[in-house]
């Protein structure tokens, strides 16, 4: 993992994923602000890869920079009464706050506490090695009742769809 | 096999709101009796784990049973049976009745495997599951109410789901195990370089799972959609998931941060503290303005989350009977809160108001509902000889004796400079039993309470009616509203029973 590259890489993402997670409240147009989403979408799938979660990355790029982003556009598109302006908002200076308190935050406690950090033989070891078999396993053996449940939360999720769209019957 | 007999209870009410919704698409059936015997079937299965004295791993430790997760259980299926017996006039009336029923079941199994969970993974996904049906349900009543309670409620569920989820990641970062038990032996070994990052961690766990609680400040859902959704709904929420809620945040703070003996528990006492003298205060001050029944039963939940809350504080800071208080209380507050709502949904749906003032002589219209709302209120103020008054003399008590055993000590008087030896003592004196300032907050909260509880009764009592003609209430009513009435006189006179089983179930934690 000291590979110069590997290093060079995820600072070079990590600048990609902040800036542009800045420019989606920078920017003036809605429809650009999403465009940005997306790229700080991808730029954490390639922190991932170079932190040798492959799978993750692909799932990141499939869900979050695929289908969240279709369907905020989607929602953007076919909100018929908002304009497509990133518009100021009273909010600003609260969220502003609120967001920079809690990043001070979570830079104070992620730079003072003593993490498990992998000792450098097991980093080799696990580094870039593909992890889906992994994840699979898990998934179906000591995490198999978590993964049965989140399919009830799926169909409630849908049942929940139809029943909130669905047209009233004239009684 | 075993597995499954673990998570039974969870698993007939799951199954069988799978059943509900395919009966309710294929035509116009017989839903009630199926809901209720599956129900009463769950119950009856988490009373034989509870008699059998089951405890038990199950699914590589994801969930576990013990006296705890089955007290709990019987609890939420109970409250689930009043609930829909209580509003079977509404649900019965609804053309999407099956949704409902269906939605309900799910939400309940998934409430009795959140109370069983014992790993972080679980605890998200059954918790998640609980809410989703929630949100459904809060907004299924379709009108602009309605609808904007389901949205507000999906918004502040899914941003608190987010900010729980970003603490497990802490501890899971930290500990390396998503068991609780995994998060105990790290806690236990109390490492200095994490202690900061597990205080933030419990920080976020604690504001996610308040948001399920309403505990201030994360309440601000709470009035609107107690008071948009459909107020058979509102009833399951205000009772099952708020019991649910407390019941997992027992769990996690309990067995994983190590309760009362961890190197962090005077932080977790301390928050507990405040968050509870916060809910109780603003609780109570804004129901004081209230006009609509709903809403008032809703600050006066957020206020009862604050007293349930002096209880997590006192188990912080080393009570022995903080754990079994808070269990106590929610028993009680099941059945004030549960013949509460029952008389409003019965009354509002013949009024067709709810708001106070038109409750104007229900004493002579409906002397029944009338008398058993009153003891309800009673109870909710904690007069005796009513339960509210018991539960909320054990949980203050046990808060009290915790700030005589806590071994906090403060050094603030030492560090003041210059201040005579007395006033440093006294500082000191009051810092040291700091929980007892929250009993104090808690107790003057009761007076102001009883100031909004008992004018309504007032005008239930003493105000003219607009007119006289009798309201007509159907038997099951009836019978919900004296179960609940009888359950408020008897856990207000003979106690020992249910202190007895929360003594029992509080015990089971480790």
């Amino acid at each position: 993992m000291d590979n110069p590259g590997v290093v060079g890489a995820f600072y070079l993402l990590s600048g990609v994923t902040v800036l542009s997670s800045l420019a989606v409240f920078a920017v003036r147009n809605l429809l650009h602000a999403v465009v940005f989403l997306v790229l700080a979408f991808v730029g954490m799938a390639g922190i991932f890869i170079t932190l040798s979660a492959d799978f993750l990355a692909v799932a990141q790029i499939l869900i979050y920079a695929g289908a969240v982003s279709i369907l905020l556009v989607f929602a953007v598109m076919l909100t018929p009464l908002a304009d497509r302006n990133n518009a100021n908002s009273l909010f600003v200076l609260p969220g502003v706050a609120v967001a920079g308190g809690f990043a001070t935050i979570v830079a104070l406690v992620a730079v003072a506490t003593d993490w498990n950090v992998l000792a450098e033989e097991d980093l080799g070891y696990r580094s870039f090695a593909t992890t889906i078999a992994d994840i699979g396993q898990a998934l179906l053996g000591p995490y198999v009742l978590a993964f049965e449940v989140a399919s009830v939360l799926l169909l409630a999720a849908l049942i929940g769809a139809i029943v909130l769209v669905r047209e009233e019957e004239r009684a | 096999m075993a597995d499954f007999v673990v998570i039974a209870p969870a698993l007939i009410l799951l199954l069988a709101s799978g059943v509900v919704l395919f009966v309710a698409i294929s035509g116009p059936g017989t839903l009630r009796p199926v809901v209720l015997g599956a129900l009463v079937i769950a119950g009856v299965f988490a009373l034989a784990q509870g008699a059998g004295g089951q405890n038990a791993e199950a699914f590589g430790g994801a969930v576990r049973v013990d006296a705890f997760s089955v007290f709990f259980a019987v609890l939420i299926v109970a409250a689930t049976i009043a609930v829909i017996l209580g509003g079977s006039e509404w649900i019965e009336s609804r053309a999407q009745r099956g949704e409902v029923y269906g939605l309900m079941l799910a939400s309940a199994g998934a409430m009795l495997l959140l109370t069983q969970s014992n790993d972080l993974i679980m605890i998200f996904v059954a918790l998640e599951t609980t809410s989703i049906a929630q949100f459904i349900l809060a907004g299924i009543a379709r009108d602009a109410r309605s609808s904007e309670a389901g949205l507000k409620y999906l918004l502040t569920g899914s941003v608190s789901a987010a900010v729980l989820l970003y603490g497990f990641a802490f501890l899971f970062g930290l500990s390396g195990s998503t068991s609780l038990q995994g998060i105990a032996a790290y806690v236990a070994a109390a490492p200095e370089g994490g202690r900061l990052a597990l205080l933030f961690a419990f920080a976020l766990v604690a504001a996610g799972f308040g948001f399920k609680m309403a505990i201030v400040p994360f309440h601000a859902w709470a009035p609107d959609v107690y008071q948009g959704a459909p107020t058979v709904v509102t009833s399951f929420l205000s009772v099952a998931s708020k019991a649910a809620g407390f019941a997992i945040v027992l769990r996690v703070f309990y067995v994983g941060l190590g309760g009362g003996d961890s190197y962090i528990a005077n932080d977790w006492a301390i928050m507990f503290g405040v968050l509870a003298a916060l809910s109780m205060t603003f609780g109570n001050l804004a129901a004081l303005m209230q006009t609509d029944v709903k809403r008032l039963l809703g600050y006066s939940s957020i206020a009862q989350a604050g007293n349930i809350a002096v209880g997590l504080a006192a188990v912080a800071a080393g009570s022995t009977n903080g754990a079994s208080g808070v269990l106590f209380f929610l028993g009680t507050y099941a059945a004030t809160n549960l013949g509460a709502f029952v008389c409003v949904m019965a009354v509002s749906q013949r009024i067709g108001s709810d708001q106070i003032r038109d409750y104007a002589g229900l004493a002579r219209r409906s002397p029944w509902l009338a008398g058993i709302l009153t003891l309800c209120l009673l109870s909710l103020t904690g007069i005796p000889p009513t339960a509210g008054f018991l539960a909320k003399i054990y949980i203050f008590n046990s808060a009290i004796q915790a700030s005589g055993a806590s071994e906090f000590t403060s050094n603030l008087g030492a560090q003041m400079v210059g201040a005579p030896p007395f006033v440093a003592n006294l500082v000191d004196g009051v810092v040291e039993r700091w929980l007892v300032l929250v009993v104090v907050v808690a107790v003057l909260n009761t007076a102001i309470s009883a100031f909004y509880y008992l004018r309504w009764a007032r005008t239930m009592i003493l105000d003219e009616p607009p007119e006289t003609s009798a309201l007509r209430v159907p038997a099951g009513v009836q019978g919900v509203v004296a179960v609940a009435a009888f359950g408020v006189v008897l856990f207000g006179l003979a106690p020992t029973p249910l202190i007895t089983a929360a003594q029992h179930a509080a015990a089971a934690l480790h």
